[in-house]
């Protein structure tokens, strides 16, 4: 269930519901941060400025526009985004890699008690290449349907239903 | 619609990824809102991504919090404002508010402004292209006047007076004719404009016997301000006569309306 009532309150700047929220949301936008980045510091510094964009704009969000959560994820890609851009992060990262959170889930050791930790690595395991891209594309880095069309060079129809198929591998495991 | 076609056509992923244009999202939304099968599956789906997301997060970032909470208490938002940055709040926004609405005002001006613009070189493309076209005219009437004047000088061309007859005994027609081009130019400026419904038709002329032939029409009388009509003459002709025909032309000249009628010299 999406928090509703929570963000109504958020809206209204209570604290207790921000606190809230953020124990919610926080990790799993921590993830995507770090998926884009690979920098555990860059990302410490803008999950911080998410939230404190969410907090000062939060009465932008409308249910009827979308969900809370893809709310969040759009300021969080943009902030990461803007953040490879900056002169600073990309004198530090002279080779950004082509890695993406197939790289971070492989090579993690440590999961939050949240996560179903053995479960994710198989779902990793059992991806198909494609799938990692899509969702990696789409997910991750924000892309629309017609920018990962032309990034993969794949129809766009193929695109909706292609990733439509990658994430049911993924509630699988996780129901199971 | 079919909720089941809907759902595994994918476009629900789709919206939680917010990879969908604002309006298809608001569409998603409403069918959300209405279907409660839609919004257990998008639930689902948001569930799975947060799971993936969090499955790529460094750490579980709770202590960050604190580092937030500072943040936003030193900045503004949590901690009650004081009188003064109140104030100064009030001031900004009452300049920002200001500022967008000289902003909007100029540009509307500036609409107003390319608006009235482009009415004017509306204008000044239909003036000019009237005047391109009366340039056109005058550049064609020049040409066709020198056109005439080098055949009326050229020493090729015959010139054969045609004399006014019976039924107008104050016409006169002037043919030169290049025999190099089998070309015939008619000057019927002292023909006069021919009635309603008929036409003037020049004949060359076989004299013995007679035997006439159809060099063509002069048509669109009235408009051919030079009154110089070029034909084609193939002939051998002897002789040029111009009758009155009705409209179109007739197979035979009507010789009780002959107008004018010449002989050529060399041949007379």
């Amino acid at each position: 269930m999406q928090p509703d009532e929570l963000i109504l309150r958020l809206q209204q700047k209570d604290e207790k519901a921000f606190e809230r929220l953020y124990s919610l949301y926080s990790e799993s936008i921590f993830g995507v941060i770090n998926s884009v980045l690979h920098d555990v510091e860059a990302s410490e510094e803008v999950l911080q400025d998410v939230f404190i964009k969410v907090w000062d704009n939060c009465e932008s969000y409308s249910s009827k526009k979308g969900r809370f959560f893809t709310w969040l994820l759009n300021i969080a890609r943009n902030a990461a985004i803007d953040k490879t851009r900056s002169k600073a992060f990309k004198n530090q990262k002279k080779n950004l890699t082509q890695e993406y959170f197939v790289d971070i889930l492989e090579n993690k050791s440590s999961f939050s008690s949240k996560v179903d930790a053995i479960g994710i690595k198989k779902y990793i395991k059992a991806l198909g290449e494609d799938c990692k891209k899509v969702i990696n594309l789409l997910f991750f880095k924000g892309y629309t349907q017609k920018e990962a069309s032309e990034e993969l060079d794949m129809p766009l129809g193929t695109i909706k239903t292609r990733n439509r198929l990658c994430i049911n591998k993924l509630r699988a495991i996780l129901v199971n | 619609m079919d909720i089941q076609e809907y759902i595994e056509s994918g476009i629900l992923e789709l919206y939680v990824y917010g990879a969908l244009t604002s309006k298809e999202s608001k569409e998603v939304s409403t069918v959300l809102k209405q279907y409660p099968e839609v919004e257990k599956e998008v639930e689902q789906i948001e569930a799975a991504l947060q799971n993936l997301a969090t499955a790529a997060a460094p750490y579980n970032p709770e202590e960050i919090l604190a580092a937030i909470r500072a943040k936003l208490q030193s900045n503004n938002g949590v901690v009650k404002l004081n009188p003064a940055s109140q104030k100064r709040t009030r001031l900004l926004s009452f300049i920002s508010i200001a500022a967008s609405v000289i902003f909007l005002v100029g540009i509307f001006v500036l609409l107003n402004r390319t608006n009235t613009l482009r009415k004017e070189l509306q204008v000044v493309e239909i003036e000019n292209t009237k005047l391109e076209s009366k340039l056109q005219y005058s550049e064609d009437a020049l040409t066709e006047t020198k056109e005439i004047l080098a055949v009326i000088r050229d020493p090729q061309v015959t010139k054969v007076p045609l004399a006014g007859q019976q039924v107008a005994p104050e016409a006169y027609v002037n043919v030169f004719w290049d025999k190099e081009s089998n070309k015939a130019y008619i000057d019927a400026m002292g023909l006069p404009e021919p009635p309603e419904g008929f036409v003037y038709q020049v004949w060359s002329l076989k004299l013995d016997p007679l035997t006439p032939t159809s060099m063509g029409l002069l048509d669109d009388f009235v408009n051919n301000t030079n009154k110089v009509f070029a034909l084609e003459n193939p002939n051998d002709s002897q002789a040029f006569g111009i009758t009155l025909e009705p409209a179109g032309g007739s197979e035979t000249p009507t010789m009780e309306q002959l107008y004018t009628l010449g002989v050529v010299a060399n041949n007379a």
